[in-house]
């Protein structure tokens, strides 16, 4: 085992989930447990033998008691639990919200319903990916949003400068950052019937991507059919001081087939989805186009644009990105980030981004950019790991199917 | 966690000896030598197994993929010869002692779980002829390793 130290391992663990802000995971490299933030249910984690680890500035269990392949399979034989407190929740509010947020996403969020969101893209003036986020609009003068917590500060002081820009203009938008509640997901077939027991509403009427302010366990909780996993699941944002006990019910009311689950799984669950995981699959140079997420951009944006990067990521609609994101099935060791792709005749064609064994396929499965032209499903490609060339081959994905809850 | 509990009761029973049990129950056994990389040795006249311990497995998770050394190949005490890989990261192993593949355990190709399941029986990686029988000298006994792993784990 390299150097002789384990907690060394532990910590390329993490780096290798934690790569959404390298600066953040860099520091925390070497940071005492004291630096790091704990969210409501740390305590509650330690007591199901959660093994803790740095994260995002954050102590977050990376798994529990059940190794990380027996979890990512309950999950999708049953249910996980995932504290996702880390991540942070904020509501935009005014008359102006929304044309504000349009000029920082790609998503048509006018052209949303209320009580309906999506996933979608914080752009940069290069059309490059500063954050992905799933948005919702609750009203017209109110959004909800989720941004990822290795991108906290970043996302926040981009926010901030262009409200106060916007705001100088005489654009009515405010907002507020939802430290005080907390964020859990809950996934998989049993996560509606499990749910249902600690809700007075119908939950068979709220499909995938739609939001509910309602009460469950007792408390006012902000519901959205959304994920990390590709199953039917929701997440909840539910105030803090409620959270250990929303999480303690909802693992009773599954008579302990739902399980607690840690980041571990949760990158497994997210890979066989074939969701990116920005620091990794997308990054400030890469567009949505580029990405995959085309279908994100709101068709009335892809023509009038108004966010930052539009002139580079409608010219890319025009003639086509020159990489594209790709799934890869491959043999021998897992192909990693960074690994390189090769053609069959050995000339560099792209890289993957990110990779490991998939626990419900159990094959290796990876994800990452080559050059269009070369991105047909079935194409063999050499994946480079450890210097050496291994067989691989082109394939679509999700690698999983989904089963998201949407009207038959 | 309960059959793996189980496991090293029956193999602490099997070879006699005393275990020592903590949280995760990681198990040293007293006739083994042991390097500070995790790995262990069984040396037997000229020749000596070796394996990652039971502590590195715990540590490391599901074990996917095992990259081994083609037969013939020399390895030196303290170079990497081979890997270990994870469900989310890969380890270098280490070499305990300096000498000459001249086996490996194919059944880890098929089954690389056998390292977590059995890393001291089923889950052995390499067997080497020692090039220099007084290296051994050099690697900690069982007692010593335990302690290693101690501080190391209270180090975070």
């Amino acid at each position: 085992m390299r150097g002789g130290s384990l907690w060394q391992l532990g910590q390329s663990i993490t780096r290798r989930l934690a790569q959404s802000d390298k600066k953040v995971v860099s520091r925390r490299y070497f940071a005492s447990g004291a630096d790091l933030k704990k969210t409501a249910l740390y305590d509650f984690h330690v007591a199901h033998g959660g093994k803790m680890v740095p994260f995002a500035g954050w102590s977050m269990p990376i798994q529990y008691k059940d190794s990380i392949i027996d979890s990512t399979v309950n999950c999708r034989q049953n249910g996980s639990l995932f504290d996702v407190a880390h991540m942070c929740g904020l509501s935009l509010k005014g008359k102006d919200c929304v044309p504000f947020l349009e000029t920082l996403v790609v998503a048509d969020v006018a052209g949303l319903a209320p009580g309906t969101g999506s996933l979608t893209v914080f752009t940069n003036e290069k059309g490059g990916a500063i954050d992905d986020s799933v948005i919702t609009k609750v009203t017209d003068e109110h959004i909800y949003l989720v941004v990822n917590a290795g991108c906290r500060d970043k996302d926040l002081a981009h926010i901030e400068e262009h409200m106060k820009a916007f705001k100088s203009k005489g654009g009515d938008v405010s907002w507020h950052i939802h430290d005080e509640r907390s964020l859990l997901a809950l996934q998989g077939p049993l996560a509606a019937p499990v749910l249902q027991h600690l809700t007075k509403e119908d939950l068979s009427k709220l499909y995938f991507g739609q939001f509910q302010i309602l009460d469950i366990n007792g408390s006012t909780c902000f519901l959205t059919r959304t994920g990390y996993t590709g199953e039917d699941g929701f997440e909840i944002s539910v105030p803090s001081e409620n959270a250990v006990d929303l999480a303690k019910a909802i693992l009773e009311k599954s008579e302990g087939k739902v399980r607690l689950t840690g980041l571990g799984a949760r990158d497994s669950l997210r890979l066989e989805a074939g969701l990116c995981l920005y620091g990794n699959d997308m990054e400030q140079h890469i567009s949505p186009v580029e990405a995959g997420l085309t279908w994100a951009i709101g068709k009335r944006r892809r023509a009038e644009g108004g966010f930052l990067g539009a002139d580079v990521i409608l010219q890319q609609l025009k003639d086509g990105p020159t990489i594209r994101r790709v799934g890869f099935f491959s043999s021998g060791p897992p192909a990693r980030s960074h690994s390189e792709v090769h053609d069959e005749s050995g000339n560099k064609i792209g890289e993957i981004t990110s990779g490991g064994f998939s626990p419900n396929l159990k094959k290796n499965i990876a994800m990452g950019y080559v050059k269009s032209g070369q991105h047909k499903t079935g194409t063999k490609v050499k994946i480079l790991v450890r210097g050496k060339p291994y067989e691989g081959s082109i394939t679509k994905m999700p690698f999983v199917a989904t089963k998201y809850y949407k009207p038959s | 966690m309960a059959c793996r509990l189980l496991w090293a009761s029956r193999v602490a029973s099997h070879l006699r000896i005393s275990v020592a049990q903590r949280g995760f129950a990681s198990v040293v056994l007293k006739d083994l030598k042991y390097a500070d990389s995790h790995e262990w040795v069984k040396i037997e006249g000229n020749k000596a197994t070796f394996g990652i311990t039971d502590h590195a497995q715990d540590h490391l998770g599901d074990v996917v993929y095992v990259e081994l050394p083609d037969v013939g190949r020399p390895v030196s005490q303290g170079e990497s010869f081979g890997a270990v890989e994870s469900v989310k990261a890969t380890s270098d192993i280490n070499s305990p002692v300096s000498g000459t593949v001249v086996e490996v355990n194919e059944e880890l190709t098929e089954s690389p779980g056998l390292v977590n399941s059995s890393p001291y029986e089923q889950g052995w990686i390499i067997k080497v002829e020692l090039s220099d029988a007084g290296e051994a000298e050099k690697l900690m006994d069982s007692d010593k390793y335990s302690k290693f792993c101690e501080e190391e784990d209270a180090k975070h």
